[in-house]
């Protein structure tokens, strides 16, 4: 694999998209965790909503589907993490995980008027979606378990339980609609999301230090 | 910081499964069911099915067959159950998988009543109910059947009872989860023995009190 990292300076020209944001391993997880949520929230809607309930009816078969697409919930992203084909997902989880001040302030403007310029690989906003998506899996997997196996549980965690695997399903419809409304409003980082690749002139406008880190790693290692 | 809000998030996750009942309680004493209906998780009932689709029975067809160990068996029309004396009921109605609806108003008669009606035969331990929806089954012994808040329900949330939860006519019984609340009630037959219905065949207790008792009989809802 050629980039154009090393021979090529920034933002001349019309330029291929020759910068790997993310690579196979990371596509996949994402579009499998992206199928598995979709199934979850469509058979959701009719096991919550009477209304819906009624005209769709079949609840055992949709209340299994939405058991068993729970369950795989963590698979995408525990196989892609865990395995030697993990680096990059790794190394992007170490990015997420790392805030400057100026990102929290970002943040406190959702990057409107004044707000710092951010220049990591991910902004403010799609940091906190890769977090609440995480911790989202991590509460709904648990309570959902409680809903199914609840007999080990008291009456009163059962509730508990019901009441936060639900108050979390409406604020995931919220942070699913808005990521989706983002992705179609911004087809370069979407187009990344499909094809893997975006220009360095759109690296150098929204993720400058990244594009220097490839840049010194590209250098290291002319295979990257 | 990434991890300090993921580890947040799951702790308030934590948080919820163990106050989130009180927390709900507190909301709807305070701001009213009303509104706490629209909030997630409250008071909201879930429609369950055991089939694929709800039998759907005008009320002017409706029968409820009383049959086994009785003097008298009888078929009764719903007009014939609106005849007997009412029993209202205004409680809460707690499935076993969590959810809870709180303030569930309720009317029919009791069970008590319909079984002195027909004359309980010597020998008699307990009721076998099926359902039109020719899946769903549920038993409970006699002394269960003959408490006060035990009730064959023709009215639900003020209204009569709406075809998916269980109308026209449906169980309804109080001190225990939701389960045992049969839909669509079909026929009653008195027996010799506890029969399992469906839902304890799937492994729910046969005696499914709310406190999680599993006892034949339950002081605490006598």
């Amino acid at each position: 694999m050629t980039s154009g990292l090393a021979q090529r300076p920034p933002g001349r020209g019309v330029e291929p998209n020759s910068l790997l944001r993310f690579d196979l391993v990371q596509r996949s997880a994402h579009w499998a965790n992206a199928l598995l949520f979709g199934i979850l929230m469509a058979t959701a809607l009719p096991l919550y909503f009477s209304s819906l309930a009624v005209i769709v009816g079949r609840r055992p078969l949709l209340a299994e589907i939405h058991l068993w697409a729970g369950v795989a919930l963590p698979i995408p992203i525990l196989v892609s993490l865990l395995g030697p084909w993990g680096a990059r997902l790794r190394q992007d989880l170490r990015r997420i995980n790392h805030w400057t001040a100026d990102e929290v302030a970002w943040l406190r403007t959702l990057g409107g008027k004044g707000a710092p310029k951010v220049v990591d690989k991910f902004n403010p906003g799609q940091k906190l979606n890769g977090i609440f998506t995480g911790g989202v899996i991590v509460v709904m997997l648990a309570t959902g378990c409680m809903l199914k196996w609840f007999r080990f549980f008291s009456v009163e965690w059962r509730s508990g339980a019901t009441f936060v695997h639900d108050v979390f399903a409406f604020a995931v419809f919220i942070v699913v609609f808005g990521h989706i409304l983002f992705a179609v409003t911004h087809p370069d980082s979407m187009r990344s999301m499909v094809q893997g690749r975006v220009s360095e002139r759109w690296a150098q406008k929204h993720a400058a230090d990244w594009l220097a880190d490839e840049r010194e790693l590209a250098s290291r290692d002319p295979s990257r | 910081m990434g991890r300090r809000v993921f580890l947040g998030m799951v702790a308030l996750g934590a948080a919820g499964i163990v106050f989130g009942t009180k927390a709900q309680n507190f909301i709807e004493s305070t701001i009213g069911s009303g509104l706490g209906g629209l909030i997630p998780g409250g008071g909201r009932f879930r429609i369950y099915s055991i089939t694929g689709s709800f039998p759907a029975i005008r009320p002017s067809k409706y029968r409820l067959e009383i049959s086994g160990l009785v003097e008298r068996p009888l078929t009764l029309t719903l007009a014939d159950l609106k005849a007997m004396p009412a029993t209202k009921l205004v409680k809460e109605f707690q499935c076993v998988t969590g959810w809870t609806v709180p303030d569930v108003h309720w009317e029919g008669v009791r069970l008590a009543d319909l079984l002195d009606h027909v004359g309980v035969k010597g020998g008699a331990k307990a009721l076998s109910f099926e359902s039109y929806d020719n899946a769903d089954s549920e038993s409970l012994t006699l002394d269960q059947a003959r408490l006060s808040d035990v009730i064959v329900a023709y009215k639900m949330l003020g209204a009569p009872v709406t075809t998916e939860h269980g109308g026209p006519v449906r169980l309804y019984v109080a001190p225990m989860f939701g389960y045992k609340s049969l839909k669509w009630l079909s026929a009653i037959r008195v027996v010799d023995e506890v029969i399992p219905g469906y839902w304890e065949q799937n492994g729910y207790p046969v005696n499914g009190w709310v406190d999680g008792s599993t006892a034949d009989t339950n002081p605490a809802y006598q």
